[in-house]
């Protein structure tokens, strides 16, 4: 059932969700009436009228808790409840950035240790815990790239190269740091071409920034190759490390030749998406670039921790130290599963993948059909020869009450299906979404018409997208 | 699996990462169990002095407010905090609809005319706004009033000369150089007191530049909002709207902007529309704005952000409503100028101005305020926060409805006792 109406349109004068206390000092008289304002328009509703509103809303969504979702390049997997329950510990949750570091200490070695576990994981020398999610972190690795240049006075490095199947958050990354983005292309078997990548490598480029495995989800062997060539041209290597759950335990991007990497940690380290945050996207550095990381970063002296501003700081990026929350499970995340832990991680991660890449290749296009890492990029193009586009397998996932795969990125794959298992998903889930695709897969022969209407059990169908752009309708205004 | 698939082993699956780069080793504790880990994390943050245990005066841009019980409730349903971006609307239609409903209540709070979906914390939204302005005007001179927190300052000054723009910080009566793209101003104050806002507007406007006003959301709950005093962007930390302090994040950027603007907005926007059959929902709309389809040449980079902080916000709005908010921000109101009288009658101590304030003000103490801070301390209270390197032996005290009387004339009493 959709949900038809509004908070503004429950809203009875007088109600209220909760109760307050009284006032226990005197009052003091108000300033003057320009500085207040004279009414506030907000809807009024009872405890119970605002838990049903929003609880009829939460059965509107599908979540990981809901079923499989192999959204690909997004690392859905399950997430530990009882880490939800280490966040919200008082000593964790209520506690104040800037109360006195001796009223901290537990929280800063939280801190301290979780910079040292995942510098450690990533092969690098030093973390910041800082930036706040994926974007944010790729913006801070940007800005150690401009410092390091700009510290050895190297001033016509003012490009960034990245590959045509990178993120869209790469080249707004780079715009947003006053560089030009260039492009590298990917060769017939999904690597860096390397001839293209030859020719845009001089003098102007401050970094190649390549996500490994690439975002088709292929570990590119000519790694050593590539960064020793970005290197010897003076420029730095970075990744976008959101596929950091293809290698995790296994395999250290600082042994790859890279300078810097920024994770996720609701992606890798299993701390839930919130719906679109909070997120955390700390960046590991190599000592080339330690000296430029943000402030703060946690230090440890003789058992005491300190927060600190590095000696040659990029500055502020943030209000405080990084979204601390999201830190404490990603901490709890690491610690339950240890070194061994983590290279299972990532090995039946890279398992289900090509599991799913053998059981639907007989039915969908594989463009690059080699082994792949965590995730397989596919092509609906078989299917789009006859009228059926990948917009129309994901809304009939739909219907087989299944999250459908990323679709459409890479850009470089035509009507592409990115999916990504996840090493949370068991056999049977994975058999039950192979099902799901060969019925579909069927359907485009015999039934095109159920794809082309699908989904027709969700709470809403098809939505005009189109009429929501051009007549924007952002909000509900409540009338006086 | 590994039959289906063709290869005799796991290690085969891995052939393209070169040998001798497969086999890393790593140095990590051993694994622990649920029932160890949770005992031994458990200790680790009972190291911390929770504000559950101590009065707490400390604000500056993270501030401790009464969080209702619906807002942990609802956020807590793992149908909203498992899920992803809501790409897929169709199944995400409780995001979607709880984002429409976030910005909805924050233009009703701000009076601005539209929303974004939420951004990072405040100093970031403050940034992305400066920009923004810099977009719209096409000119590259920020100017930051000299009363902005001086950390949002700082993340301004990192965002904006990243992007080769300049800044300059201003004093309230000094003029502006006519090349700016903007004035930023915050309400109330770093030190806590008002700012005469439609002065500064004023002066903003008549260079052709746009007015940015941070404000403290809780102070909406009373005070005259940004939408009404002319501000073209307004922008806020919305921790206070129902979240925890948590150390300083996860926290929520409130980005509000006039209409017109909405095509140079930063971030995620939901908007209402229908469905197939007509009946009404909700998507992600004016995406052409954004970084996956426009790459550089979108908005802003930003893509996840604080979602179930914003959530949490318009389930913290709803719940506490018209009256809630007011009453809210009321008791911060008499409660701070409670202290703020008692402890200007105090030896030795005196306000450092006399403008009206809200919920923070400053104070001037007779010795160094880490000296007093470390009394307050043993006596189970957070005192405020050392701004004696912006005024001598100053402090900044921050009072909301947490503060109970007792609290309040026990601090008053130990300030005293100095």
């Amino acid at each position: 059932m959709i949900h038809h109406y509004l908070l503004a349109e429950i809203s009875q004068p007088g109600k209220i969700g909760c109760s307050l206390p009284a006032l226990d000092v005197p009052p003091t008289e108000l300033p003057p009436t320009e500085l207040l304002r004279q009414e506030l328009e907000l809807p009024e509703v009872s405890e119970v009228e605002l838990v049903r509103y929003f609880t009829a809303l939460s059965k509107l969504n599908y979540g990981v808790d809901t079923g499989f979702y192999p959204l690909g390049s997004c690392t859905m997997k399950y997430n530990p409840k009882w880490h939800e329950d280490i966040a919200k510990l008082a000593g964790f949750a209520s506690i104040h950035p800037l109360q006195p570091e001796e009223s901290v200490q537990g929280a800063l070695q939280l801190m301290f240790e979780l910079q040292e576990y995942l510098a450690e994981i990533t092969g690098m020398n030093a973390t910041s815990l800082v930036p706040i999610a994926g974007a944010h972190g790729e913006f801070t690795g940007l800005l150690l790239v401009k410092a390091y240049h700009q510290d050895r006075g190297d001033k016509a490095r003012r490009k960034i190269l990245l590959t045509d199947s990178s993120h869209g958050t790469n080249p707004a990354s780079a715009v947003m740091c006053g560089f030009e983005a260039g492009v590298v292309a990917s060769d017939s078997r999904g690597n860096v071409d390397m001839k293209s990548l030859e020719s845009a490598m001089n003098e102007e480029v401050a970094a190649l920034t390549l996500t490994m495995p690439t975002t088709l989800g292929l570990f590119d062997p000519q790694i050593l190759e590539i960064s020793q060539l970005v290197h010897e041209r003076g420029g730095l290597l970075g990744a976008d490390g959101a596929n950091l759950n293809a290698f995790l335990g296994r395999v250290k991007f600082g042994e790859l030749g890279y300078d810097y990497v920024q994770l996720n940690l609701h992606k890798t380290f299993s701390t839930p998406h919130g719906g679109g945050g909070p997120g955390s996207g700390p960046v590991c550095v190599k000592e080339n670039l330690a000296d430029f990381l943000p402030s703060p970063l946690v230090t440890r002296n003789n058992g005491r921790y300190k927060l600190v501003s590095p000696a040659r700081s990029i500055g502020r990026i943030a209000n405080f130290h990084g979204n601390f929350g999201v830190m404490c499970k990603a901490y709890a995340y690491i610690r339950s599963l240890g070194a061994e832990g983590l290279k299972e991680v990532s090995e039946n991660a890279v398992l289900n993948a090509n599991y799913l890449k053998e059981k639907l290749k007989p039915y969908y296009y594989l463009p690059y059909d080699r082994i792949c890492m965590h995730e397989v990029v596919f092509s609906g193009r078989r299917q789009k020869a006859k009228g059926v586009h990948t917009v129309d397998i994901a809304k009939r996932l739909l219907d087989y009450g299944l999250h459908p795969p990323t679709v459409y990125f890479p850009l470089i794959v035509d009507e592409a299906l990115m999916i990504e298992p996840t090493e949370t998903e068991s056999k049977q889930t994975l058999d039950a979404f192979v099902e799901a695709m060969k019925e579909i897969a069927k359907d485009v022969e015999g039934n095109p018409e159920i794809l082309h209407t699908a989904p027709h059990n969700t709470p809403v169908r098809r939505l005009d997208d189109v009429r929501a752009a051009r007549n924007p309708d952002l909000r509900w205004q409540m009338r006086s | 699996m590994l039959r289906e698939i063709g290869v005799g082993s796991i290690e085969e699956l891995f052939q393209d990462i070169p040998e001798k780069l497969r086999h890393a080793q790593f140095k990590l504790p051993s694994p622990l169990s649920e029932l160890v880990l949770k005992k031994e994390l458990s200790q680790l943050a009972s190291r911390n002095v929770s504000l559950d245990n101590y009065a707490c005066f400390l604000g500056g841009g993270s501030y401790r407010h009464f969080i209702p019980g619906t807002v942990e409730h609802v956020i807590g349903r793992s149908e909203f905090y498992t899920a992803y971006t809501p790409y897929q609307a169709e199944v995400s239609q409780g995001t979607l609809q709880g984002t429409y409903e976030y910005q909805s209540l924050v233009c009703q709070l701000t009076g601005m005319e539209v929303s974004n979906a939420g951004m990072y914390d405040g100093s970031t939204a403050a940034a992305e706004a400066a920009i923004m302005a810099c977009m719209i005007t096409k000119r590259s001179k920020i100017a930051v009033s000299s009363t902005v927190n001086p950390t949002y300052r700082d993340v301004i000054s990192t965002y904006v000369k990243a992007r080769n723009f300049s800044i300059e910080t201003v004093e309230s009566n000094s003029s502006l150089s006519s090349d700016s793209a903007c004035l930023v101003v915050q309400q109330p104050n770093f030190l806590g007191y008002l700012e005469e806002m439609e002065v500064h507007v004023q002066k903003a406007h008549d260079i052709g530049a746009l007015f940015i006003a941070i404000v403290d959301p809780i102070s909406l709950g009373m005070f005259r909002p940004p939408g009404h005093y002319g501000a073209d962007i307004a922008v806020a930390d919305g921790q206070a709207l129902g979240n925890p302090t948590g150390f300083g994040g996860p926290g929520l950027g409130v980005f509000t902007c006039r209409q017109e603007y909405l095509r140079q907005m930063p971030g995620r926007i939901v908007g209402k529309t229908v469905d197939v059959e007509g009946k009404p929902g909700y998507v992600m709309t004016l995406v052409t704005r954004e970084q996956y389809i426009r790459r550089e040449r979108a908005t802003s980079n930003i893509c996840t952000s604080e979602a179930l902080m914003a959530l949490a916000a318009a389930v913290y709005l709803a719940t506490l409503g018209r009256r809630g908010l007011r009453q809210v921000a009321e008791l911060c109101y008499h409660k701070a100028h409670y202290a703020a009288e008692k402890i200007a009658r105090l030896t030795g101590y005196s306000p450092v101005f006399s403008k009206p304030f809200f919920k923070e003000f400053a104070i001037r103490c007779p010795v160094a305020p880490s000296q007093i801070n470390r009394g307050l301390f043993n006596e189970g209270i957070i005192g405020g926060l050392d701004i004696s390197h912006i005024i001598e032996n100053g402090m900044l005290l921050c009072v909301t409805e947490m503060n109970t009387r007792q609290e309040i004339d026990k601090l008053v009493e130990i300030l005293g006792a100095v």
